[in-house]
């Protein structure tokens, strides 16, 4: 079973925190150990906002180290800057491509959205990110960010 | 079943299952989520309290009548609630008393950094520190055992990295304790008056001894052999750093660290060529293996400040160059929220130029540029002092240039007694009340002055008006913080006054209430004449698309402006309005 280390970085508003919780809930789902690090408080809107994602067979740290991300997901790509160093040799930073925004019906959805363009670099089937969409929001935002995803995943980088 | 829990999340369920049905609490980053999670639970009465001192006296209440409490904390609440702590120690408990102080290494969202595992040894009681959300389960149910087994209160040490992280819990049922709850007279016990004290001193010695007994061959304290070249004594976070970094080291996890084991640390010493102490913040582990004469490395002194993480275990154990942050970052540091009605208060003491005594709380973000206007921030409740104590010394210019802030949550943790202070000691200051009807920091909880309990009940709405008055003041305005022509006469003349006045500004806080958001404003680039005014706000909404080459009108960001329409009171070019408003 591969080890995933992956960090998603953006603005505190942006729903970094959201899209964290749908990509742990979904590596669970898929049968890895799950871990998840997060600084709450201080990340009101407008501050920058890391969290990061790690699942594999076993996983001991709950924070990635310098240089051993295997992907940074940036739902906002001024703050890609910040956390390169984290990346490994040959890992891949899924930035927001040009004028993704605008192919969303709701430009808030961008977090949900990009999960779409990393789903492609993770090992985890479709379903199981469906299933954590569904079980991270409310019933009446369900129908539009699973619609935010889809866009995400036909899109290209 | 397995969950995916923080450890946060994981402390109250254990708490739930081992029978808990007390909580209180004061929020505090990064223990906030405790109580939050614990009042879902509808077998646990759970309240936020005052303050964290309030809340540890209210438990001690319900466990001196047999039942399972809980109070959870920030590290810095641990110094409001110390008082009662050491004494507590002594009496020890009916039912099961569990403090959950909740270390912030690193400062994320705190004033210090100071390592609680001091509290432990100083006021004599057991301490647990879990290493994941696995075992913040798991200690939470195993320190309500300890707590009754020994008689003692007993503290479960968490940090911001086990607060905040999420890890799959195997969770269990609630036991049925069945007991009733009742007060059983025994002055012996719960009197502390010196000659009764005296006997209870002895008895904690005589505790410490035990529970000596208890880490030596305790669960919680655990070797795990492997090599026999390394060995790293560990514990709480620092343990998932070690197992990350050095897979192959034999590691003493130290999982209840006071009393620290003595004999166990011995023999984990024999096995090992070389020992290594990795602990975060202060040499506890470090000082006391020394103690025991034991040859130990630990972590370079620099890293006692900050926390630790992977990267840095690897650079002091393994010498490794990590890759650095580029030079070309920038980090975005938090900031008043678009639409904060602390922004017009700010406004008004920068364009006053007055300084001003800060507290804890958003309203601290008053210091980022361009409002440029927090002067002073040490501790909850503070501000008040601070303004008063300088009164006392400065002449009486300098003391009308000076105010104090305070939010209404902290004015009522602890900004009460230092009012009281202020106006029967005759100081000469203005205090401005910022009311945005919540606990903001930390997420929006309810408190006294909110009329509603932390699970949504209705309930007494304390009347801050009329508290600010009871305390003594003469001279109390309360003001619209939108409204920035009345805010600063109101200011400019409580300034003038002499003696203690009071400015109460009203508006709640925009993130609780989605419902106070109004039309978005956005600026007219004809009638702008790229002045800059409405960036004075530093509202983040406010775009400046200015470049060194040219002055451009500045842009509202429509999906952040709340409508609060502070942009427009301060453009003189009538150029700022929704435009809607626009057409008509």
């Amino acid at each position: 079973m591969k080890t995933y280390r992956i960090l998603i970085v953006g603005l505190g508003g942006q729903g970094v925190i959201l899209s964290s919780n749908i990509l742990a809930r979904a590596a669970v789902a898929a049968g890895y150990d799950v871990k998840k690090s997060e600084v709450h408080g201080m990340a009101q809107r407008g501050g920058s906002v890391t969290t990061h994602v790690i699942f594999g067979e076993k996983v001991h740290s709950p924070l990635v180290e310098e240089g051993q991300a295997d992907l940074i997901l940036a739902l906002e790509n001024e703050e890609i800057e910040r956390v390169k160093h984290y990346l490994r040799p040959g890992g891949r930073i899924v930035a927001v491509p040009d004028g993704f925004v605008k192919k969303l019906k709701n430009p808030r959805s961008i977090n949900v959205a990009m999960l779409g363009l990393l789903a492609k670099h993770v090992d985890i089937a479709e379903e199981k990110w469906l299933d954590a969409i569904k079980g991270a929001l409310k019933d009446k935002l369900v129908p539009i960010n699973i619609e935010a995803f889809k866009t995400g995943l036909a899109a290209t980088e | 079943m397995k969950e995916l829990l923080s450890g946060n999340q994981a402390i109250a369920r254990g708490a739930y299952e081992a029978g808990c049905v007390f909580a209180a609490a004061y929020p505090g980053t990064p223990s906030t989520e405790i109580l939050e999670t614990i009042s879902g639970y509808s077998e646990i009465f759970s309240e936020w309290a005052p303050n964290e001192k309030v809340a540890l006296e209210a438990a001690i209440g319900a466990a001196f009548c047999g039942a399972r409490s809980i109070v959870a904390m920030k590290h810095v609440g641990l110094n409001v609630a110390a008082d009662p702590l050491f004494t507590l120690s002594y009496t020890g408990i009916r039912g099961g008393l569990v403090i959950v102080t909740a270390d912030d290494p690193g400062m994320h969202s705190s004033q210090n950094e100071q390592d609680n595992r001091y509290y432990a040894i100083a006021a004599k009681v057991p301490m647990l520190e879990p290493s994941d959300s696995q075992e913040a389960r798991d200690f939470a149910v195993k320190a309500f055992e300890i707590s009754e087994k020994y008689d003692t209160p007993v503290l479960l040490r968490t940090t911001t990295r086990i607060a905040h992280s999420e890890c799959l819990v195997q969770t269990g049922k609630r036991i049925d304790l069945n007991r009733e709850y009742k007060f059983e007279r025994d002055p012996k016990k719960f009197v502390m008056l010196p000659a009764y004290a005296r006997l209870k001193h002895v008895v904690v010695e005589k505790r410490t001894k035990a529970l000596l007994d208890y880490s030596e061959n305790c669960p919680e304290n655990v070797m795990e052999k492997r090599g026999a070249d390394l060995g790293v004594i560990t514990s709480g976070i620092s343990y998932q750093y070690v197992r990350e970094v050095l897979p192959d080291a034999s590691v003493l996890k130290l999982g209840f660290t006071h009393p620290l084991p003595v004999e166990l640390i011995k023999k984990f010493a024999g096995m090992v060529k070389t020992l290594y102490v990795i602990e975060e913040l202060e040499p506890i582990i470090e000082n006391h293996v020394k103690s025991l004469g034991l040859k130990a490395k630990a972590k370079p002194e620099e890293f006692r400040c900050g926390e630790l993480s992977p990267g840095i275990v690897r650079s002091f154990m393994l010498g490794a160059q990590l890759p650095r942050e580029s030079k070309d970052a920038k980090t975005r540091p938090p900031i008043l929220c678009a639409g904060c009605p602390h922004r017009g208060v700010f406004y008004t003491l920068n364009r006053l130029k007055l300084i001003t005594a800060g507290d804890i709380g958003c309203y601290t973000l008053g210091i980022a540029p361009p409002l440029n206007s927090i002067d002073t921030c040490v501790d909850m409740g503070a501000s008040i002092c601070h303004a008063a104590g300088a009164s006392h010394v400065l002449s009486m210019e300098k003391q009308k240039g000076m105010v104090a802030v305070i939010g209404d949550s902290t004015f009522i943790h602890s900004g009460i007694t230092s009012l009281i202070d202020a106006v029967y000691n005759k100081a000469n200051m203005t205090l401005l009340l910022l009311d945005n009807r919540t606990t903001a920091m930390t997420g929006g909880q309810q408190h006294p002055g909110t009329g509603k309990t932390i699970k949504g009940e209705d309930t007494f709405q304390l009347d801050l008006v009329e508290m600010v008055k009871a305390c003594g003041v003469q001279s109390v305005r309360v003001v619209d913080p939108y409204d920035l022509k009345q805010t600063r006469e109101a200011i400019e003349a409580a300034v003038n006054e002499d003696g203690v006045s009071v400015v109460i500004t009203q508006q709640p806080c925009r993130l609780i209430d989605r419902s106070t958001w109004k039309e978005p404003y956005a600026i007219d680039e004809e009638k702008c004449k790229a002045c800059g005014a409405c960036l004075n706000l530093g509202c983040p909404a406010i775009v400046d698309r200015s470049t060194p080459e040219k002055k451009k009108a500045p842009e509202i960001n429509a999906l952040l402006c709340v409508g609060c329409g502070l942009c427009a009171q301060v453009c003189k070019f009538d150029a700022v309005a929704v435009p809607t408003a626009k057409i008509d």
